[in-house]
């Protein structure tokens, strides 16, 4: 196709050929029209006044903010304290109960492809559909408000995503080195310790790192909802518009996520 | 002292991968299965030790006949039969001593080898054959950290320590330079000459078979083709088991390393 002769007979290779060509540039119009035709729809219904006097409400909101309020930073090291432990400890809840469902769903390992691994895949995607703040939302209802209803919500939220990830290393490992163990005579579960576990270590290493950095993300506004952390803070401070108080927290969270990616990097580093 | 009786493997997507195979080892023979690719070698072997499970026919160890075996009494069959792997198959990530020391996992309970308390006869009966295979001082490194000879010595530790009666080999030069091919090879069959082990050896390299064998065995298609001694493979037999080909020179050469 993209071969041809020219009139002297030589051999010309283009990567498409005109009809090719032409279809593509089709398609990019029609793309850029359906980006155009929605951005009128937007348009249409924004109510221009408010973004027209957003730079001076947002300038208004900002000069009101600075300076931030130093002296607020003692009633911040508990809440920034449990948000910690929230997300440290949820992760390690959700890698509990994520390590044998992603077993379970694996297709090499899983006891059966029928009934097992169809219910280890659900919990997997019901686990992650739902967003941790609306887990905290419906735990704060169950079991109450504070840090428990947070550290249960992010563990939960967690499952899934440590589980996919786990399972697809699981199918990912090397066949013959389980399939050197099993010749040894080993049983079922030595072929697990030797012949698997070592050969996912550095995946899951690597997840739970990578989780608990996300955590400490989502554990810093699950107290919006009331599920204990420095996210309580925020909400109040937020309705009495104290505006000083939430530039603080604001920076506090911002030096915690920081914190937190830069030694989750370094242990990445050191494992892989 | 290993009877194989009309072996037959059929894969689930139709293909016969062994018809009828009859071959019988007697003790102490190093034999090696040669053949085309995907005539069945590796299959063979996997299917001694269940590692794939054969359609119909028996495989019998010793008297004891394995294709009838419960998972129990597979597991003790399989540690008689050691087996060497194409790429070494080592756990990469385990050192060198617990690769070793894997060979013994039919023998010791879980909780033992979850936390690595091997026995210490077991441990001495390791470093003896490191020190055999010449990788005494390799025992602390991680098996990812050695080279392809060197991997393959720690492959023949790991099946040797299982003290088994027949050792299963499969392509065991596959990735190895020429030299180390020869090297690991004369390892082997000098192994099995020290302890009086049987060893079918998978193995494309012709001359290199015919360097160190005693047996050879054809096999084409999934059926025995050509059994007998090196000396007999000529270019007519070759032909019969890989197709028309000069094979000459494949011959030539072992008459010149051989003088």
């Amino acid at each position: 196709m993209p071969v041809s002769e020219n009139s002297t007979g030589l051999k010309v290779w283009q990567i498409r050929d005109r009809n090719q060509t032409l279809k593509r540039w089709f398609g990019y119009l029609l793309a850029v029209a359906a980006f155009m035709w929605c951005w009128k729809q937007i348009s249409d219904v924004t109510t221009w006044y408010f973004v027209w006097d957003a730079p001076r409400i947002a300038a208004d909101i900002g000069s009101r903010a600075m300076p931030p309020r130093w002296d607020y930073m003692g009633e911040l090291w508990v809440p920034i304290w449990d948000t910690l432990n929230i997300a440290t400890l949820g992760t390690l809840l959700a890698l509990i109960m994520a390590v044998p469902v992603a077993f379970l769903a694996a297709s090499n390992t899983t006891p059966s492809k029928t009934f097992v691994r169809p219910v280890a895949l659900f919990i997997i995607v019901s686990t992650r559909s739902i967003n941790s703040l609306i887990w905290a939302l419906l735990l704060v209802s169950i079991i109450g408000p504070g840090v428990a209803a947070g550290l249960v919500a992010i563990a939960i939220r967690s499952i899934g995503f440590c589980a996919k990830l786990l399972y697809e290393a699981i199918e990912e490992i090397d066949v013959k080195q389980v399939e050197a163990i099993t010749a040894t005579g080993a049983s079922r579960w030595q072929v697990m310790v030797y012949g698997i576990i070592p050969q996912i270590l550095p995946s899951f290493a690597g997840i739970t790192v990578f989780r608990w950095d996300i955590n400490i993300r989502e554990s810093t506004v699950l107290g919006l909802v009331g599920a204990g952390g420095i996210g309580l803070q925020l909400s109040s401070s937020l309705n009495v518009l104290a505006w000083p108080q939430v530039t603080l927290i604001l920076l506090v969270i911002l030096v915690a996520v920081v914190l937190g990616e830069w030694v989750s990097a370094k242990v990445r580093g050191a494992i892989i | 002292m290993l009877q194989i009786e009309k072996l037959t493997k059929k894969y689930p997507t139709g293909d016969l991968a062994l018809t009828a195979v009859d071959l019988e080892i007697p003790e102490g023979q190093v034999l090696a299965l040669i053949g085309p690719s995907g005539a069945g070698k590796s299959t063979l072997i996997r299917c001694i030790n269940r590692l794939v499970e054969p359609t119909s026919g028996t495989v019998t160890l010793k008297g004891e006949n394995i294709t009838t075996l419960g998972s129990g009494g597979l597991r003790a069959a399989r540690r008689k039969m050691g087996m060497i792997f194409q790429e070494y198959a080592l756990v990469e990530r385990l050192t060198v001593m617990e690769n070793v020391l894997s060979g013994r996992l039919g023998y010791v309970g879980f909780w033992r080898s979850f936390l690595r308390k091997y026995p210490q006869s077991d441990i001495d009966e390791a470093f003896r054959l490191l020190d055999r295979v010449g990788l005494l001082h390799m025992a602390d490194k991680r098996a990812d950290e050695l080279s392809g000879g060197q991997r393959q010595r720690v492959g023949i530790a790991r099946a040797l320590i299982q003290d088994p009666d027949l050792l299963l080999v499969d392509e065991p030069t596959a990735s190895l330079d020429p030299k180390t091919s020869r090297q690991i090879m004369r390892l082997i069959c000098e192994l099995c000459k020290e302890r009086g082990l049987a060893a079918i050896i998978n193995i494309h390299d012709v001359a290199l078979a015919q360097m160190f064998v005693q047996r050879v065995v054809g096999l084409k298609l999934g059926k025995l083709q050509f059994d007998g001694s090196p000396d007999q493979l000529t270019p007519d037999v070759l032909t019969s088991i890989y197709g028309e080909e000069d094979w000459e020179a494949t011959i030539e050469k072992v008459d010149e390393e051989d003088a």
